[in-house]
């Protein structure tokens, strides 16, 4: 059932449009999931036995790369999906490229930083602090990864099938993924590090 | 040798093996049985590869029932222990298994599968729909229930039973306390079921939204449908909570993390509030969609219009808003004072006055109505005083001083008990037998249905009134037993003559479906109740695409209206009708997940990474999957419909 | 019909039972806090009976006047539409019981958490309540003197139970003379309690602990100061005092009769930090060890 042609692609079939609606409700659990996890973790924050503080470990330089790593992937996308909706396949296919390689990038700071940790005396076991931080950021980190493999399957069907009502829709849906994992980015940031190193 | 030991049950007894015996006999003989009658092929293709909800619901509904079988001897056992003091049938770790199970069992695979299994079939029938929104996610759903539920149930052969209770407070459950893998089980088979039942959630909410005929305004939803879309958003926003205190638990136990132990910081109240912030709005997971029936069971069959609809709807939003702002009630005594106990002490009590209004407006149905005592009635009836004396006693609970002394003891039991047994478990029955005809085509008989109804309500009252009163003398829930002179002998006996009627009575039930499907007549119509709302105005049974032609709806009771009023339900002609195909994908892919939590509750790596992977695989077969669904053609539907027509009228 | 008469049946045996000759034990206060926890209980219960038997009213009423057997065959039951003053009704009379209730629980739980009103100006008794897998061990400061599983408690005089665990969540509940309280790792609860009637009580833990929770019980005697006093003397004087080799066997996971010692763990193993608000010099110790941190 086509709807009116001032649709967006992504919304142009009744399966798509539901699509969209109930991935908007996946995200609203996983609002809840994460505030979950900020709530353990502001109880868990000053829980740190003989391990070292955030304070301690919190360095500006990785966080900062990571943050404008993961600002700049959401704009990209931003960008692939408007190509997308313009019809310009190769754009939108360089865009979302540009997206997962910011984002392979954010993961391998993340990789970095969390080896610096375990460096720094700080890992899972060492107090409810670090359980409570890594499982923070792990779960951050693994959304991110889990869209690196899912944003290449899309990527090949892109290549492979082009623009369709079907391609365009999970297009769309991925996108509405990467710009949560920013929001929720935005919320590590000014609550775990800013915060930390305060 | 040294890697089978690891399987083996702790404590074992003889009746253990026998039971381990009689598991794998049955076992075999349910194989046996499939491969002679041939039926492999149709339980595949019918049953194990379906995406039609009717289906699903009816499969959440056996399995629903054989929960309730264990759960059930879980119960008896245990109140076959306490009957008499310094009883010697089970010792204390058993006893600690049983109850444990029990209730994980009955809140977790038997009344959530039973609401689902209901919200599963009727959802999509009462708002006129052809299917949920997401098919193929609803096989999902149900098969990481079902196998949660397995992974779970499997602990009592091998490995052995978590035993911490059915909150598992840490560190109890913790490693310190409970070396044992049996809590293993327990944090990883609710996070599997737990992954189905937000999948249903999000699902459900998006039919709900998006999926009603034309014409059914929010506000022309019929109530089950309402409380069901409520529900589902309680369990989009607390089972997350759930899920991530669950993988705080597993990760205690299987990586060492601190986050309840008692020592490095570990804090054992914050898994106490998470359960209870994601366990409170369950509470109200499983009573919503019970009201929700109730509504409709008690308009019927008063032949009358609901009293009161739309305050009906507004206390099931304003319960379900207060069931997030009372989750400390459940730890009044943890000491976190009289300001913060007082606060949460009124909100708590305060979710009595729209649940009392929904009591008020049950009662108003039934004015001036014409009453039928017919078994899905008498379960409603038999629902509001219990229930009422449930809810009041939840209210002394209420109160934070008084709860000091009913805390962790029989009366709290009892009160909860009365709460969920006549709020989720009558209902259910009444459900079942209400929506019995639609599920099967022929309905329950009556009177073997009343001889069960009797022996459960009495049962009920027998097995857990006696317990306010143990609970006031004092005597502490979960005590595997207790000595002669503390006087509670009588009392407990009294509840396990009750348990045994509650026993008889689903035997009955268990019996009734057999001589039911033996002997009952097919000829009952489509709407064999006289029903009002508009999954009555399918044919029976119903057919896989359940409408021929969607209805149009101006009203709250669309079918009542076009058999009285002279409105037309079905205005278009019949056209193709688009349905979604047959996968197998969901099946094989718990399967997966099955292997994996199986693999995590022993720390057996490689089998999780190989599980793990699986999965991961089948993820992506159903990204590149390219499958548009099938059409049933115009004449073959009206050939169908023709045919039922000639049947039933 | 026979049911609602059933349902009443049981609910007044029930009731005449609760007012009955023996009274359970919760009925039975031997200190000012159960017996308030007790004048609680039982508002409670009348209010909540008034909201059962209207239920039980309109319901036998409804069920006996409009069942279809009573019904004229062709009476067809009407659409009733909402009415303004029954729904005031049925919200205002609840919205006025939870009123009247809530006042009830916020009156009494402040009261329950705090030194009765008559004993208000005594210094209260410091008793350490500890629990371990599974009994309890009871120390006092003052007289410098622990127990196992019992305890000894002058009457009129009030006491302050400091509550915390070596392992399991345990409850600390003596239902004749308090409500009870947690007692957890890491932290200490506190409640306060007074006994004014001479008298032996069972206490125990309340919260499902593992194994051995059944008989994590402990016996309570509540004497006069006179009797306290020389109680506490022939302790001192016979009891060998505890060290922390013996201690430690004692904390083992198991049952244990009643033990007694002359001096307490808490020397060699300190109580955990005050759970809630800290005093000012805590708060200052707090400080500087955090500026030294940086």
């Amino acid at each position: 059932m086509t709807t009116e042609h001032s649709t967006p692609m992504e919304y142009s079939t009744e399966t798509n449009a539901l699509n969209i609606i109930g991935f908007w409700v996946f995200i609203g659990a996983e609002i809840a999931l994460f505030a979950t996890l900020f709530a353990a973790y502001f109880i868990m924050e000053g829980r740190i036995a003989d391990g070292p503080s955030g304070g301690h470990l919190f360095v500006i330089s990785t966080l900062m790369i990571q943050t404008f790593v993961l600002l700049t992937s959401s704009f990209t996308i931003g960008l692939g999906v408007n190509a997308m909706r313009l019809g310009r396949k190769g754009a939108a296919l360089t865009f979302f490229i540009i997206t997962l390689v910011l984002g392979a990038g954010f993961v391998g700071v993340e990789i970095y930083e969390f080896y610096e940790y375990v460096h720094e005396g700080l890992n899972l076991q060492t107090s409810a602090f670090s359980a409570a931080l890594f499982t923070l950021l792990g779960t951050h980190g693994a959304h991110v990864s889990f869209g690196l493999f899912w944003g290449i399957g899309i990527i090949i069907q892109i290549v492979k099938y082009g623009f369709t009502p079907r391609t365009a829709n999970k297009t769309f849906i991925f996108s509405l993924y990467w710009h949560f994992l920013d929001v929720v980015w935005i919320f590590i940031f000014s609550f775990v590090y800013l915060k930390g190193m305060m | 040798m040294e890697f089978f030991k690891q399987f083996a049950v702790p404590n074992p007894t003889p009746t253990i093996y026998l039971s381990m015996v009689a598991i794998g006999l049955t076992l075999i003989a349910v194989l046996a049985g499939i491969t002679y009658f041939k039926k492999w092929g149709y339980l595949w293709s019918e049953w194990l590869t379906t995406v039609d909800h009717k289906r699903i619901g009816i499969m959440y509904l056996i399995s629903a029932l054989l929960m309730l079988f264990r759960g059930g001897v879980d119960a008896l056992m245990m109140r076959a222990q306490t009957s008499m003091p310094g009883n010697e049938l089970l010792s204390a770790a058993e006893y600690n298994e049983i109850f444990t199970t029990h209730g994980v069992v009955m809140i977790f695979f038997m009344a959530m599968a039973f609401i689902t299994a209901l919200m599963n079939f009727v959802v999509p029938l009462q708002i006129g729909a052809r299917d949920v929104a997401f098919p193929r996610l609803n096989a999902l759903s149900f098969w990481l229930y079902f196998m949660g539920a397995m992974l779970f149930n499997l602990s009592f052969v091998i490995g052995g039973s978590p035993s911490s209770g059915w909150t598992s407070y840490f560190p109890l459950a913790g490693n310190e306390l409970s070396p044992h893998i049996g809590t293993n089980y327990y944090m990883i088979a609710l996070q599997i079921a737990g992954l189905g039942t937000l999948i249903t959630g999000i699902n459900f909410i998006v039919t709900i939204f998006k999926m009603r005929a034309p014409g059914m305004k929010l506000m022309k939803m019929p109530l089950f449908t309402w409380s069901a879309l409520i529900t589902n958003l309680l369990i989009t926003f607390a089972f997350p909570v759930l899920t991530v205190a669950l993988a705080m638990g597993t990760m205690d136990r299987l990586f060492g993390t601190h986050f309840f132990t008692m020592d490095n910081g570990g804090m054992a109240m914050l898994w106490a509030n998470f359960f209870w912030v994601w366990g409170h709005p369950e509470v109200y997971i499983l009573v919503l969609p019970a009201f929700g029936i109730y509504s409709e069971v008690i308009s019927t069959f008063s032949k009358r219009n609901l009293y009161g609809y739309t305050s009906m709807v507004v206390s099931i939003v304003v319960i379900s808003t207060l069931a997030f702002l009372v989750w400390v009630h459940h730890f009044f005594t943890m000491g976190q004072g009289a300001l913060v106990n007082s606060i949460f002490s009124i909100t708590t009590m305060a979710i009595a006055i729209p649940t009392g209004i929904k009591i008020f407006n049950w009662l108003f149905t039934m004015w001036k109505g014409k009453i039928q005592f017919t078994v899905p009635m008498l379960y409603s009836l038999g629902f509001i005083p219990i229930f009422t004396i449930g809810g009041v006693t939840g209210v002394m609970l209420g109160i934070a001083s008084a709860d000091y002394q009913y805390h962790n003891t029989m009366f709290l039991v009892a009160h909860f008990h009365l709460v969920i047994i006549p709020g989720v478990v009558f209902a259910m029955l009444a459900g079942m037998t209400y929506w019995w005809p639609k599920m099967f085509g022929f309905m329950l008989n009556e009177r073997i249905g009343k001889w069960a109804f009797w022996n459960i309500a009495i049962g009920t009252c027998l097995a857990f009134f006696p317990m306010f009163i143990s609970g006031l003398d004092g005597q502490a829930r979960r005590m595997y037993t207790y000595s002669e002179v503390a006087g509670f002998g009588i009392w407990n006996l009294l509840s396990f003559f009750g348990a045994l009627g509650l026993a008889m009575g689903f035997i009955l039930i268990v019996f009734n479906v057999y001589y039911s499907a033996r002997y009952a007549s097919r000829d009952i119509g489509d709407d064999p109740w006289d029903a009002r709302t508009l999954e009555w105005a399918t044919r029976t049974p119903v057919p896989e695409y359940n409408f021929a032609v969607t209805p149009q709806v101006d009203s709250r009771e669309p079918l009542w209206d076009s058999k009285y009023e002279g409105k037309t339900l079905f205005k278009e002609e019949i056209k193709d009708i688009h349905m979604p195909n047959n996968s197998g994908q969901p099946f094989i892919m718990t399967i997966f997940f099955f292997v994996a939590g199986f693999g995590l509750v022993f720390s057996m790596w490689p089998v999780v990474y190989v599980a793990a992977a699986g999965i991961a695989v089948l993820l992506f077969i159903r990204s590149f999957e390219r499958d548009d669904g099938r059409h049933i053609h115009a004449e073959e539907v009206r050939e169908t419909e023709n045919n039922k027509r000639g049947d039933t009228r | 019909m026979k049911k609602q008469w059933l349902f009443s049946g049981l609910l007044l045996s029930f009731l005449l039972f609760l007012s009955g000759c023996e009274p359970l034990t919760v009925f039975d206060p031997m200190g000012p806090q159960a017996a308030l926890l007790k004048d609680v209980i039982w508002i409670s219960i009348w209010t909540m009976l008034f909201v059962v038997v209207v239920v039980f009213i309109i319901l036998i009423y409804i069920l006996v006047k409009y069942r279809s057997t009573k019904t004229p065959s062709d009476y067809r039951p009407p659409i009733v539409k909402g009415n303004i003053w029954v729904e005031i009704t049925t919200i205002g009379i609840p919205v006025l019981i939870i009123v009247f209730l809530s006042f009830v629980s916020v009156q009494s739980t402040y009261e329950a958490e705090s030194v009765p009103k008559q004993f208000k100006d005594e210094e209260p008794m410091v008793i350490y309540a500890a629990s371990s897998n599974w009994k309890w061990h009871f120390s006092y400061p003052e007289e410098d003197i622990e127990t196992v599983n019992y305890l000894f408690l002058p009457t009129d005089r009030p006491v302050e139970f400091r509550l915390y665990s070596f392992d399991a969540i345990s409850s600390f509940w003596i239902p004749q003379l308090a409500g009870q309280k947690y007692a957890m790792t890491g932290m200490i609860t506190t409640l306060n309690l007074t006994a004014t009637e001479e008298g032996e009580m069972q206490g125990r833990n309340a919260n499902f602990s593992g194994e051995g929770f059944a008989e994590q019980t402990f016996n309570v005697s509540a004497v006069s100061q006179k009797e306290f006093d020389e109680w506490v003397k022939e302790v001192k004087n016979t009891a060998e005092p505890l060290d922390e080799k013996t201690f430690n066997k004692l904390l083992k996971p198991g049952h244990l009769g009643q033990k007694t010692f002359s001096s307490t763990h808490l020397d060699f193993s300190p109580p955990p930090e005050e759970h809630g608000e800290m005093s000012e010099e805590e708060m200052k110790k707090e400080m500087e060890q955090e500026q030294s941190d940086h």
